[in-house]
């Protein structure tokens, strides 16, 4: 077991509306990376996926608040930070954050060196001018981007190199963990291609440490991570290595993903897709019970009375059902 | 599907050029295409490829420069609007953004019953026609009374691209045109989605004809598939042979860098092009 990069302990944080309701979006959440490894995160629109990617950052701004828990990077606990230390001292150095669509929330005035210069002046304000761009000259070619991208603004480059630049300003201070949001959702095949292969090129050069990868595509997240982890509805429903997830998913919401893959290999045409019916619970108002109940093929009563608690099952695999993994797996063989 | 191949929608030679002289722009390059009846067709290509475009002049939203379109048979004909109506109750389309392909000042009921007047059931009794909505409906599991007086706005994506079949299930038109009909929506919605168009198009025996870039989706649903790049079909074939065993190097490519979870997916071979 490798060393542990990123901990997060019962991490709780919610959202309050104009109306003074609170959505809790990140329910008692933990989870670990180890050095050199990566998570993907999966689930649905609306699961809170990208809410936890926020909460992981330690920087907190409304409509989201911070509840409870730890979130530990590298044996610092950076949970209990002002905002202003977080700036300073995590952000960039310790976890970096690609949000959605960063590529397109580039100012179109700056050049792609005035970034890095933000980047780098937030937390060594003497730094000359002269340093900076020998720095990024050099982060930038080890990443396979020319130098000159550096005094080039953001419309003269294509999607996918806007997308590349985003994650090397992003990488540029070597953070221990990168959280990348949804980094390839609106390329196209090629330019994805070589954005994951910048993000293995990142982690084998040890510039960052561990990654935390998000997307709803499936067949991507597969490939790309060494673990994940499945959401629903604000908590983790399911957590494992990708090819047990993949291939043997044991939370019923895990199995219906999973059997919505579609992928252009022989043999997979024509397979019945399988579709969850109905829609996620109302967060302002969540069910006592399993928050799946509702759309769940194997519920009993039980299961909308008791509050469901993570099963841990060999190999570091967790679920969240009260039905044991044996007869799970007895209910799929025969549906 | 029938047995004797029946053409229902062809092209040849079909061109349509944006802009004059130095700002001439080939968005769609001598192209040709026959769709027969029944069958489920897709056209595949990256962004800029000229699907969208193509997929336009096939239902008359903009005009061909070159190049005819035959529709069963016939030259097709929309030089005048009535024409062209006539036209469109036997092409429809599905769009991308369910969002934005209401009219969010017409409740669900108007966009229902405008489907069952173009069908020529303006006469009808108003039970019939609440009778002919609560089946459409019924048939992409949606509830017409929960939706009668409703606007648009108030329903989620996936339901309102169910309705959009619905839509289609009242006009039962020959051909249905689907552009990117789930990339704005959810994998599991996607696969219910994508259930009611086959069902649907085993019920009413329509030309379904999908615009996509996901290959993934291309290979799952059709029975041939046309790869575009940039505005020229470079190759053509049944899905299996397309899709599994392409010949052209540039098919070959798209389909490599497709993430699969069955084959490895190869990152050695990733060049950064600096373009």
């Amino acid at each position: 077991m490798g060393k542990v990069i990123l901990e997060v302990r019962e991490l709780t944080t919610k959202y309050i509306t104009r109306f003074r309701e609170d959505v809790y979006a990140v329910d008692h959440v933990s989870l670990k990376v180890e050095e050199g490894k990566s998570l993907g995160i999966a689930g649905e629109s609306g699961c809170g996926k990208s809410t936890l990617a926020l909460s992981l950052m330690g920087y907190y701004f409304p409509p989201l608040h911070y509840m409870s828990g730890d979130i530990i990077i590298d044996g610092k606990n950076i949970s209990g930070m002002k905002p202003d230390d977080i700036r300073k001292s995590v952000l960039g150095t310790e976890i970096a954050y690609i949000p959605q669509a960063a590529m397109n929330a580039l100012n179109p005035t700056q050049k792609v060196i005035n970034f890095i210069e933000d980047v780098i002046r937030a937390h060594d304000n003497t730094a000359s001018n002269k340093y900076i761009y020998e720095m990024a000259r050099v982060s930038f070619e080890k990443l396979g981007l020319p130098a000159d991208v550096l005094q080039k603004y953001p419309v003269e480059l294509s999607g996918g190199m806007k997308q590349r630049t985003v994650i090397a300003i992003s990488a540029i201070l070597s953070p221990k963990v990168l959280i990348a949001d949804e980094p390839s959702s609106a390329l196209d095949v090629t330019s994805q291609k070589m954005v994951i292969k910048m993000l293995r090129n990142l982690m084998e050069d040890g510039i960052i440490k561990s990654m935390i990868f998000i997307t709803h595509e499936l067949p991507l997240l597969y490939n790309v991570t060494d673990d994940i982890m499945v959401m629903y509805a604000g908590q983790i429903v399911e957590k494992g290595s990708a090819k047990e997830t993949v291939f043997d998913p044991l939370h019923p919401y895990a199995k219906g993903l999973m059997g919505s893959i579609i992928v252009p290999e022989e043999g997979l045409r024509n397979v019945k897709l399988t579709a969850i019916p109905g829609v996620p619970p109302n967060l302002k108002k969540p069910p006592s019970g399993c928050r799946f109940a509702e759309r769940c093929k194997f519920v009993m009563p039980q299961c909308r009375a008791i509050s469901v608690g993570i099963r841990e099952v060999e190999n570091g695999r967790e679920y969240r059902c009260i039905i044991p993994e044996d007869q799970l797996r007895e209910a799929y063989k025969n549906a | 599907m029938p047995k004797e191949k029946k053409l229902c929608l062809s092209g040849k030679g079909l061109t349509k050029v944006f802009g004059l002289g130095r700002q001439k722009t080939v968005a769609v390059d001598h192209v040709d295409f026959d769709f027969y009846e029944g069958e489920i067709v897709s056209i595949v290509g990256e962004s800029g490829s000229g699907k969208t475009t193509l997929a336009k002049m096939l239902l008359g939203l903009i005009s061909t420069t070159e190049g005819e379109i035959y529709f069963q048979g016939a030259k097709r004909d929309i030089s005048s609007q009535r024409k062209k109506q006539e036209y469109w109750k036997d092409i429809q389309a599905i769009f991308q953004d369910p969002f934005s392909s209401y009219n969010i000042f017409n409740k669900i009921d108007a966009v229902l019953l405008d489907c069952i007047n173009m069908r020529g059931g303006r006469n009808l009794p108003y039970a019939k026609k609440v009778e002919m909505m609560t089946e459409a409906c019924g048939f992409v599991n949606l509830k017409f009374e929960e939706l009668t007086n409703k606007y648009p706005f108030e329903l989620s994506g996936g339901q309102m691209q169910r309705l959009m079949i619905a839509r289609i299930f009242l006009l039962k038109p020959k051909i249905l045109l689907a552009d990117e009909p789930t990339s704005m929506i959810d994998a599991c919605s996607r696969a219910t989605i994508l259930d009611y168009l086959i069902q649907l198009r085993d019920e009413i025996g329509m030309t379904l004809i999908f615009i996509t870039h996901d290959i993934g989706l291309a290979y799952y649903v059709s029975d041939s598939v046309y790869i575009m790049e940039h505005g020229k079909i470079v190759e053509r074939g049944t899905a299996d042979e397309v899709i599994l065993h392409p010949k052209e190097t540039y098919t070959q490519r798209l389909i490599n860098d497709v993430p699969k979870i069955y084959e490895e997916w190869d990152l050695s071979t990733v060049t950064f092009s600096n373009k």
